[in-house]
């Protein structure tokens, strides 16, 4: 009894909002990333839970989850791997796997991490609950991007300089068995997987286009889609590289942004071929479509950071322009969308509003927030 | 001689007086440019990532006129954007002075 009642305080402190069992469906993360702290919150009741420092250099750190939702692993750029358990608000482990790291993803069975890195390359896979070593898979003189989990215990992964993709299948996770497929393009940047697991797609930063692999049939290669979307016309510069991640659907078409130009490309998810090219305000980085895939939300590169545009999938036409601030980093969506939350970073703020009416339902403080990452990821394939 | 001197020294004077020193608000903001903009490729602790590290060590040896200039033209063949638009020809070189000499 004398120690239960010792222990009672200290549960409170490190789960204020606790008291009784809790899910976690819907909690989530907001990355602080110059202070190295995330922030746990809640999105039912648009509050901050808790605060967890000690994570690094957090710049382009983005997170996956364990399948129950409890746990966030968080990759950051000084290559470290964090192990965040939600409901206590501690960080459970922390390694620093390599010299500098940029994303990762977490099995289909939720047992294996990979993380991509920069320095020194490669994609190191971790065991889900102790952090140990299990794999490593080198790719010299590469950076590596885009890396996803895809359905078969596989990882599929790009790499910067040498133009390639790789999948890894991790069925015997001590031996990775690897597909290589070799000069798919100038600089893959960044990559996606589609919702079902079945198509990975590379943007190309040195060229027009994108490289495309069906995981149905990896036999039969990689093929070269939106090849030449430019036509020609000299690209405009790209202040800050866009991201594939959270690609929107809507019926047969996919949304993503173009490089170098100021434009929201649509694809047909069947053929695979350009049908339409939306005009946004500048150089997209994210362009994130609503769960139920009716609107694609857009942020931009500077100097137009300031700017979101929301853009009607069934007309292909810009419906809602917001300017929620300055340095506006990172857009995520509720499970089901009604709400969606943005970081704005020179604001020190992250704000929710209603994808219905655009009006502000909320407005947190958060020191320069960045990536905001929810736990209904953890049920997605590819995030 | 020494005139001759003493009035180079005067022209490079009121030629940095011309061009305006940078403004302390100015400074700041292009500090920010620095550790937010320039932080999404070369990382916010400018140890690199996409884009090589920006730290006293890797810039050692570099010119800092060569390095001003492909801030503000950018390096064809690789995601470095020109910056230009952004940033006079002073703003650019006051930059790499402060990544040569290290930013906190």
């Amino acid at each position: 009894m004398r120690r239960f009642a010792f222990l009672l305080p200290m549960l409170l402190a490190a789960t204020a909002w606790a008291g009784e069992p809790r899910g976690t469906g819907d909690l989530g993360i907001v990355v602080e990333r110059a202070a190295g702290r995330v922030q746990v919150v809640d999105t039912t009741g648009r509050a901050r839970l808790a605060t967890v420092p000690d994570l690094g250099d957090l710049s382009h750190a983005s997170a996956v989850f364990s399948r129950d939702g409890r746990f966030a692993y968080v990759f950051g750029r000084d290559g470290g791997l964090t192990k965040v358990d939600l409901l206590e608000a501690r960080v459970v482990r922390r390694i620093v796997q390599a010299g500098n790291s940029i994303g990762g993803a977490i099995s289909q069975d939720g047992r294996l991490v990979a993380v991509s890195n920069y320095e020194p390359g490669g994609v190191r896979v971790f065991d889900a609950g102790t952090l140990d070593p299990v794999a490593d898979i080198p790719t010299p003189g590469s950076k590596v991007v885009g890396l996803v989990d895809a359905p078969g215990q596989r990882f599929v992964f790009s790499l910067f300089e040498a133009g390639d993709i790789w999948l890894a299948d991790l069925t015997d996770p001590k031996r990775p068995a690897v597909t290589r497929w070799t000069g798919v393009g100038r600089q893959p940047y960044d990559a996606l997987i589609t919702p079902d697991g079945r198509f990975y797609l590379a943007g190309l930063f040195g060229e027009d286009g994108m490289a495309l692999v069906d995981l149905w049939y990896p036999e039969q290669g990689v093929r070269r889609i939106l090849a030449g979307y430019g036509r020609g016309e000299a690209p405009l510069p790209v202040y800050k590289m866009p991201h594939l991640e959270g690609w929107a659907f809507a019926g047969r078409r996919a949304f993503v942004p173009a490089v170098g130009r100021h434009e929201i490309l649509v694809m047909d998810r069947d053929t695979w071929t350009e049908v339409g090219r939306v005009p946004v305000q500048g150089q997209p980085v994210f362009a994130v479509g609503r769960p139920d895939g009716r609107q694609v939300w857009v942020n931009f590169a500077p100097p137009d950071n300031g700017t979101v545009q929301v853009i009607d999938t069934e007309t292909m036409a810009v419906v809602k322009t917001l300017a929620p601030g300055p340095g506006v980093l990172h857009l995520e969506f509720t499970p089901k969308g009604e709400a969606v939350w943005l970081s704005v970073r020179d604001a020190d703020r992250v704000d929710v509003l209603d994808t219905r009416t655009f009006e502000p339902l909320a407005r947190l403080p958060a020191d320069k927030p960045s990536g905001l990452f929810f736990t209904a990821r953890a049920h997605r394939i590819g995030q | 001689m020494g005139q001759a001197l003493i009035l180079i020294a005067l022209l490079v004077v009121a030629g940095h007086a011309v061009a305006e020193p940078i403004a302390p608000t100015r400074q700041q903001a292009l500090l920010h440019l620095l550790k937010q903009d320039c932080g999404s490729c070369h990382g916010l602790t400018l140890k690199g990532g996409l884009g090589p590290p920006l730290l006293p060590r890797t810039l050692a040896g570099k010119d800092a006129d060569a390095l001003a200039a492909v801030i503000l033209d950018g390096a064809p063949g690789t995601p470095m954007p020109p910056w230009r638009p952004f940033l006079s020809p002073e703003e650019a070189r006051w930059l790499v002075d402060r990544l040569r000499e290290g930013v906190p």
